[in-house]
C-alpha cells in the first residue's frame, strides 16, 4: 500500500463520481477514461504489466473511443444533459446496491488467507501466452466465436437500413464484418457514395 | 499490381528531387531579391500616367477627362481638373490634372482605366515592390509620383508604345500639316483680303463674314 | 575504442547517477535518459522540418527555406520562437479546460512511447517484458486526445477533423498491430529489446537476420509503415486536417504554442512509429551484414530512422489525398485481409527454418494474395486519363 496506491485509487475514484455526476455526457465519457487509466495504472502498480497495458488499449483506445462516437453520433454532444432521473431509478438503486454488496463480499472474503503484502512479482507475458493457449484454449476460442457473432449480428442489424439509402448494388452488407463503431463511419461514408453509373468515368480512382 | 503507381509516382519525385540540384533549367523559382524573372510584356500591377518630353508638368499626356475616374470599378482614382489650359501634343489648349491621385491599396490592377483613355494617358506599370511603412500614405500615389516618362512606357511594352507613339506621331504631322495647309490658306485668304484692301476687290469676303 | 564509444551514453549515464543518492538512482536514471532522449529527438524534429520542407520544395522544383542559418536549417528556430510569441487564441464558446488538456493529452503518451525504443545497445528507458504492448497502449490512447481537441474547439470543422482522425486510427490500428504479430511470434517475446536482439548476425553468418529479409517480413513491415503512415496522419492519408474542405482538422482552434505542441506530437508519434518500424522489421540498432559491427549501434538506428524519415518525405511529396471510403477500403479490404494471411505464413515459415525453402513457400503465397487482394480492391476500374463531362471542347 504505497502512496501511489492511494493517489491511483483516489483519482479512480474521483474519475467514477465525476463520470456519474457531470452535466455533459462527454465530461462524462473523459472521466470515465480517468477511471480507465487508474485502473490500468493499480494494475501496472501490482505488477500485472500485461493486464494494465491490455485494460489502456481495450478501454481507453477502444471503448472510450465507442463512447464518444455513440455519443456524437446519437445526440447532441455539445448539450448539458437535463436533470432528470431515468424512471426505472428505483431498480437502478437496488441493482447497485446489490452489485457493490455482492463484490464488496467477494473482497473481503478473497483476502484471507493470502498474505497481505505479496509484493509484485511480474508474470511474465510468455507465461500468461502459454496457459492461454494452452490450457484455456477452449474458452478463448468459444469468447472468440461470441464476439464473431455479436460482430455479424450487428451487421445484420444495420442491413435494412443499408439497402434502403443506397439502392442495389452498393455495397453488400455484412461483407466487411466491421465492429460497431467502424460500421457506423462506413455508413456515413457509404452514403456520401453514389452508384458506380451514376459517376462520371474513372471518377473513383483506385488507389494504386 | 497494387502500389505500381506509387513505386511510377516515387520515381517521379525522386527525378525532379535530384534533377533540381543539377539541372538549374528545372527550378521554376528563383532566389527572389538577388535574382529575377524576367517580367512579361503584358504584366501589370498598377497605373501610372505618361508625359512626353522632360518635363512631367509639361509633357502630361492627360486632359482630365475623368473618363478613368468614373469607369474605375473599385474608385481609387481621384482627379481635380485645373483651371488654365496648357497645349497638348498636337497644340490645342487642354486642361490638365492638379490632383491625380491613386489609391494602390483599393486599386484592383484590372486596366479599365487604360482601355478607356481615350489619349494613351494611363499605361499599366509592373512595378512590384511598393511596400511602405506608412499603410495610408505611402500606398497613395499623387500626380508626381505617377508620372513618368515615354521612355520608361517604351521600355515597358515596346510593341504597345510603338504603336501609340506612331499614331500620335501621325497625329501630330496632320496636325502641322493642318495647321500649315490653315495658316497657308489663313495667309492666302489675308492675302486677296490686303489685295482686296489695296485692291478693292470684293471677292474674299467670306471668311471675314464667318469670322 | 569502439566499444567505449558504443556504450558512451550508457556510461556517462552511470557516471552522472552515480553521484546521486543510492535512493533516487532508478528513477533519477528514467528522468534523465527521457530527457536525452527528448533532446535529441524534439533537436531531430525540428531539423526534420526544415528538411521536409526543403526536400518537397526540391521535389517539386522550387528552392525551400534557404535563409535562416546555413541553408536555412534553422529555420525551425525562427519557427519555435515565433509559435511561442504568438496569441493564444481560445474561441469563446470552447470547453476552456479540455481545449487545454488535449495537447497535452496527445503529447504525454507520444513521449512516453519512447521509453522502450532501444536505440542502441544498452539503450532502452525501460525494458518492459511486454515493451510492445506498451507501445500499442501508448498509441492508442493519443486518439482520445484528437477527439477532445476536435470536440472542445466547438468547431464543426475540428469536429469533423476529429472525427475523421479518430476514424483513420481505429481503423488502421488493426493492421498496424496485427503486422507486428509475426515479429513477437518468431522471436518468441513482446520486449523490444529481445527483439531486436534476435535480429542480430549470428555467428558465421554473414547477413543479420531482419525480419525484413524474409518475405513475411517484408510484406508486414511495407503493411506496418503504410498504417504508420496512417497513424501519424500523414499524406497520403492526412484527409483529417484536409486544407480544401476542413481547413486544419482538429487544430484549427489551436494556435501559438498549443499548436506548436500538436505540431511536434504529431512529428514525435511519426518518429516513434519509424523508430517502432526500425526495431521491429529492420534489426534496431543491429549491423546488416558482419563484420560493420564496429559502427556504434546508436548510428545505425539514427541511420535506418533517418532513412525511414526520408521515406515518410518522399511519398508526402508524392502522393495526393485519398477519399474516406478509398481509406476505409483499402484499410479492411486490403490491410487487414493481408495482415491475417500473415499469421499462417509466418507459421510455416518458421516451421520450416526459413532458408531458400521456406521463400520457395512462402514467397507465392502472399504475392498471389497481395495481387489478388489489390486486383479486388481495385475491381474493374481501371486507371486511364481523365475524361470531364462538361469542361472539354
Amino acid at each position: 500500500m504505497s502512496p501511489m496506491f492511494y493517489f491511483l485509487a483516489g483519482l479512480t475514484l474521483l474519475g467514477a463520481v465525476a463520470s456519474m455526476s457531470l452535466r455533459n455526457p462527454v465530461h462524462c465519457a473523459l472521466s470515465l477514461v480517468v477511471t480507465f487509466a487508474g485502473l490500468a495504472g493499480i494494475y501496472l502498480g501490482m505488477g500485472a504489466q500485461f493486464l494494465g497495458l491490455a485494460q489502456v488499449v481495450v478501454y481507453i483506445g477502444a471503448v472510450a473511443i465507442l463512447l464518444v462516437f455513440v455519443l456524437l453520433l446519437t445526440r447532441a454532444a455539445g448539450g448539458e444533459a437535463e436533470a432528470e432521473a431515468a424512471p426505472s431509478w428505483k431498480m437502478a438503486v437496488l441493482v447497485g446496491i446489490l452489485v457493490a454488496g455482492v463484490m464488496g463480499a467477494a473482497v473481503m472474503t478473497a483476502g484471507r488467507g493470502v498474505p497481505r503484502e505479496t509484493g509484485p512479482d511480474p508474470v511474465p507475458v510468455a507465461q500468461i501466452g502459454r496457459v492461454l493457449m494452452a490450457e484455456y484454449a477452449l474458452p478463448l476460442q468459444v469468447i472468440g466465436v461470441v464476439l464473431t457473432v455479436a460482430m455479424i449480428g450487428a451487421a445484420v442489424l444495420a442491413m435494412p437500413e443499408k439497402r434502403g439509402a443506397t439502392g442495389k448494388g452498393a455495397g453488400l452488407p455484412g461483407k466487411d464484418g466491421l465492429a460497431g463503431q467502424d460500421r457506423a463511419l462506413q455508413r456515413g461514408s457509404s452514403e456520401r457514395r453514389q452508384k458506380p453509373s451514376d459517376l462520371p468515368e474513372s471518377a473513383g480512382r483506385p488507389v494504386a | 499490381m497494387l502500389g505500381i503507381g506509387i513505386l511510377k509516382g516515387l520515381g517521379e519525385t525522386g527525378r525532379n528531387f535530384i534533377g533540381s540540384y543539377f539541372d538549374p533549367k528545372r527550378m521554376v523559382t528563383v532566389q527572389y531579391p538577388e535574382k529575377r524573372l524576367p517580367l512579361k510584356e503584358n504584366s501589370r500591377q498598377f497605373p501610372f500616367l505618361v508625359f512626353d518630353g522632360d518635363e512631367a508638368s509639361i509633357g502630361l499626356r492627360c486632359v482630365a477627362c475623368q473618363i478613368c475616374e468614373k469607369e474605375c470599378p473599385p474608385q481609387c482614382i481621384y482627379i481635380e481638373k485645373s483651371k488654365d489650359k496648357k497645349p497638348d501634343h498636337v497644340g490645342k489648349p487642354q486642361y490638365y490634372p492638379a490632383v491625380f491621385d491613386i489609391d494602390t491599396s483599393v486599386c484592383m490592377s484590372c486596366q479599365i482605366c487604360v482601355e478607356v483613355c481615350p489619349f494613351d494617358a494611363i499605361k499599366m506599370d509592373n512595378q512590384y515592390e511598393l511596400s511602405t511603412t506608412d499603410r495610408f500614405g505611402g500606398l497613395l500615389l499623387n500626380r508626381d509620383r505617377l508620372a513618368k516618362p515615354n521612355g520608361y512606357f517604351q521600355k515597358l511594352h515596346p510593341t504597345d508604345a510603338a504603336e501609340i507613339d506612331l499614331r500620335r506621331e501621325e497625329e501630330r504631322v496632320k496636325a502641322v500639316a493642318k495647321a500649315k495647309a490653315d495658316a497657308e490658306a489663313k495667309a492666302a485668304a489675308a492675302k486677296p483680303k490686303a489685295a482686296t484692301a489695296t485692291g478693292g476687290s470684293t471677292v474674299p469676303q467670306a471668311p471675314t463674314a464667318s469670322a | 575504442m569502439a566499444p567505449s564509444i558504443d556504450q558512451l551514453f550508457v556510461n556517462l549515464l552511470h557516471w552522472v547517477v552515480g553521484f546521486l543518492p543510492e535512493m533516487v538512482r532508478p528513477w533519477a536514471s528514467l528522468v534523465i535518459s527521457l530527457g536525452a532522449i527528448l533532446g535529441v529527438f524534439a533537436l531531430l524534429f525540428g531539423l526534420t522540418t526544415v528538411c521536409e520542407r526543403k526536400a518537397i520544395a526540391r521535389m517539386q522544383n522550387r528552392l525551400g527555406p534557404n535563409r535562416v542559418g546555413p541553408f536555412g536549417f534553422l529555420q525551425f528556430v525562427a519557427d519555435g520562437i515565433k509559435s511561442l510569441t504568438k496569441e493564444d487564441v481560445v474561441p469563446r464558446t470552447a470547453d476552456r479546460v479540455v481545449h487545454f488538456l488535449a495537447p497535452l493529452a496527445l503529447l504525454v503518451p507520444v513521449v512516453l512511447t519512447y521509453l522502450v525504443l532501444p536505440i542502441g545497445r544498452n539503450m532502452v528507458v525501460l525494458d518492459l517484458d511486454c515493451g510492445l504492448l506498451f507501445f500499442f497502449a501508448a498509441g492508442a490512447s493519443t486518439e482520445l486526445a484528437v477527439f477532445m481537441a476536435g470536440w472542445a474547439s466547438r468547431n464543426k470543422y475540428s469536429l469533423l477533423g476529429a472525427m475523421r482522425a479518430i476514424a483513420q486510427m481505429v481503423s488502421y490500428e488493426l493492421p498496424f498491430i496485427l503486422s507486428t504479430i509475426g515479429v513477437v511470434m518468431v522471436a518468441g517475446t513482446l520486449s523490444t529489446v529481445r527483439i531486436v536482439e534476435a535480429q542480430a548476425v549470428v555467428e558465421g553468418d554473414w547477413l543479420a537476420r531482419w525480419n525484413v529479409f524474409t518475405p513475411w517480413g517484408l510484406v508486414a513491415f511495407v503493411l506496418f509503415v503504410i498504417a504508420s503512415f496512417a497513424e501519424a496522419n500523414r499524406s497520403p492519408f492526412d484527409l483529417p486536417e484536409g486544407e480544401s474542405e476542413i481547413v486544419a482538422g482538429y487544430f484549427i482552434e489551436y494556435s501559438g504554442f498549443k499548436f506548436a505542441l500538436f505540431f511536434m506530437a504529431e512529428y514525435l508519434g511519426m518518429f516513434s512509429s519509424s523508430a517502432m518500424a526500425v526495431t521491429l522489421f529492420l534489426g534496431g540498432w543491429t549491423a546488416p551484414v558482419a563484420g560493420l559491427g564496429w559502427v556504434p549501434s546508436w548510428m545505425w538506428f539514427f541511420a535506418k530512422l533517418l532513412t525511414l524519415m526520408a521515406l515518410f518525405i518522399w511519398v508526402r511529396g508524392t502522393t495526393p489525398r485519398l477519399r474516406m471510403d478509398q481509406l476505409m477500403d483499402f484499410a479492411w479490404k486490403f490491410m487487414l485481409p493481408m495482415a491475417l494471411i500473415l499469421l499462417p505464413v509466418v507459421v510455416i515459415w518458421h516451421r520450416l527454418g526459413g532458408g531458400w525453402m521456406g521463400w520457395l513457400v512462402c514467397a507465392p503465397p502472399l504475392a498471389l494474395a497481395w495481387v489478388l487482394l489489390g486486383k479486388a480492391l481495385v475491381g474493374r476500374r481501371q486507371i486511364r486519363p481523365r475524361t470531364y463531362r462538361y469542361a472539354e471542347g
